[in-house]
């Protein structure tokens, strides 16, 4: 696969359980290597050039770990320590107040709660301040409270200028976060362009209508997806096709009872990207 | 802080966290061998003249403890990162192969000293000890440290579940040192035993140790901290090349 993500972008990486997005990001970050092609975090290839690659890059990984041994504070320093930082206390103290673990500070890892674990592991991430961010499945497994936290401090550090590579399940979270996405299949990057055109692109609009009677005039554009009744879904492909069906509906004097139009989500192309669709 | 300063103040702030089973438990088992070792063959053997076995035991549990515990620490240390999967943080950070081979082996070699040293400290309150050559002694006890560190690290890589590192520590660590004439002198032993002894490294860093309290030993010194010095640099430039390619580290 071919990709590159510019500077301060909010990206998108979906795909369907074993598509290769961690792996895809473990080679990245340098721990998974690649048997062929190179990988350059904001010019430095991560294997050549891994001190500066790995300087400039922050990962929150997907599995739960964490280090039985120390504090939470403790963590963050040897975190710092570990990207030469000394004296972080301050960035430590703004990251651990932004995702609400202040109070936690001097708690032993091991006594924390998985949502608890989770934010440290973005703190971790965070001690830092790295230019590229990626967030591996962030959200897996936390609750609400944290997940708007969470969302509220990246698009921050992304208004910042901080770029942002994001992998999730929750394709509701892409949609509203990253301005552009690559959803990846069996290792492969099916689609690859702005939420805007993808969304708009692939997967059409739904009409939904409920008419004074049971036929539908003939010729309207579109394809019906479900007739009940006096109740119809069509799938139309743009803005135009709603127009003609409105004006062919009003030339056949059909009655509209109720209307409602669908915009396209994010799990139906991703859902018909991958296959999995109907 | 740098980073190698860093993972080595992590490797020991860990072990000294849990000092009551890094250090005190090997302590007190130690004493016991000492105690019971002692009392059981006081009287009955003298190694070399006008020393007492107690005496001539003890710079060899030290080096025992030593050496057992600077393999425990990075050994230890390593696998449980692996399993638990925290080793991730280390990985993803921009820390060479160097420095992380240099911060597990001098936090090992610490940890084998500090237990090394309150072995000696107790058993001193028991037992009258001669200090011929300090030098020597420590020379001996920082390098055995330092290989058994660079070995601990080289089984814990190789390991993907904490009873291989077990397996390596009962089945090679433990006969080494205890073969190594920790508890006798190789000359006591029938001939081809005193030569099977000269091929275990082991038997050096403790022989070599122990000159350092006699002024005696069953090899010349120099000879033994020349093999135990060859040893480390082939065994810490193989372990540098196990990092460096990444092998059941990074996939």
């Amino acid at each position: 696969m071919s990709l590159e993500v510019e500077e301060g972008e909010f990206f998108g990486l979906l795909g369907p359980n074993g598509a290769g997005k961690t792996t895809l990001i473990n080679v990245i970050a340098g721990l998974t290597r690649a048997d062929a092609g190179a990988v350059r975090v904001m010019g430095a290839d991560v294997r050549a050039e891994y001190r500066r690659a790995r300087q400039v890059l922050g990962v929150v990984p997907q599995e739960l770990v964490f280090d039985p041994f120390f504090t939470v504070r403790e963590t963050l320093r040897l975190q710092s320590g570990y990207y030469g930082l000394r004296r972080n206390d301050a960035w430590i103290d703004e990251v651990m107040h932004h995702l609400d673990l202040t109070a936690k500070a001097d708690a032993n890892m091991r006594s924390l709660s998985g949502g608890m674990k989770r934010r440290v592991l973005v703190a971790q991430a965070l001690v830092h301040k790295p230019r590229v961010i990626v967030l591996d499945e962030p959200t897996a497994g936390v609750d609400v409270e944290l997940r708007q936290g969470l969302w509220h401090f990246v698009r921050r550090l992304n208004r910042d200028g901080h770029s942002i590579v994001l992998t999730t399940h929750y394709l509701e979270e892409a949609e509203t976060h990253c301005s552009r996405i690559a959803m990846l299949k069996e290792g492969r990057i099916v689609a690859l362009d702005t939420t805007r055109n993808l969304l708009g692109s692939f997967s059409g609009l739904e009409l939904r209508l409920h008419l004074d009677r049971a036929d539908l005039p003939p010729g309207l554009p579109g394809r019906l997806l479900e007739a009940e009744g006096a109740q119809f879904r069509l799938r139309l492909s743009n803005y135009q096709e709603l127009e003609q069906a409105l004006a062919l509906l009003r030339q056949a004097d059909a009655g509209i009872r109720e209307m409602a139009v669908h915009p396209p989500d994010l799990e139906e192309v991703f859902l018909r990207l991958t296959g999995r669709g109907t | 802080m740098n980073r190698f300063a860093t993972l080595c103040y992590k490797e020991l702030l860990r072990f000294f966290k849990v000092s009551i089973q890094t250090v005190a438990a090997p302590v007190l088992t130690t004493l016991l061998y000492l105690v019971i070792f002692g009392h059981a063959l006081a009287g009955r053997l003298e190694i070399y003249p006008g020393v007492r076995y107690t005496a001539f035991l003890v710079p060899g549990l030290v080096m025992m403890s030593v050496l057992q515990n600077a393999f425990a620490n990075s050994s230890s240390s390593l696998i449980q990162s692996k399993i638990t999967g925290n080793i991730v943080f280390v990985l993803l950070a921009p820390i060479s192969y160097v420095e992380f081979f240099a911060a597990y082996v001098v936090a090992s070699v610490v940890r084998g000293l500090v237990v090394g040293l309150c072995v000696l400290v107790v058993a001193l309150l028991f037992v009258e000890l001669p200090l011929h050559a300090p030098w020597w002694a420590l020379a001996f006890a920082l390098l055995g440290a330092a290989l058994l560190g660079t070995l601990g690290l080289v089984a814990a890589v190789l390991s993907d579940k904490i009873d291989q590192v077990a397996a390596f520590q009962n089945f090679v660590i433990v006969p080494l040192t205890f073969l190594s004439g920790v508890f006798y002198s190789i000359h006591t032993l029938p001939p081809f035993w005193q030569r099977l002894s000269h091929a275990n490294p082991f038997f050096y860093m403790v022989d070599g140790f122990r000159y350092g309290f006699f002024g005696a030993s069953d090899f010349p010194p120099l000879a033994s901290v020349a093999i135990v010095f060859a040893s480390l640099l082939a065994v810490s430039s193989a372990t540098l090349g196990l990092l460096k390619s990444g092998y059941k580290l990074r996939y």
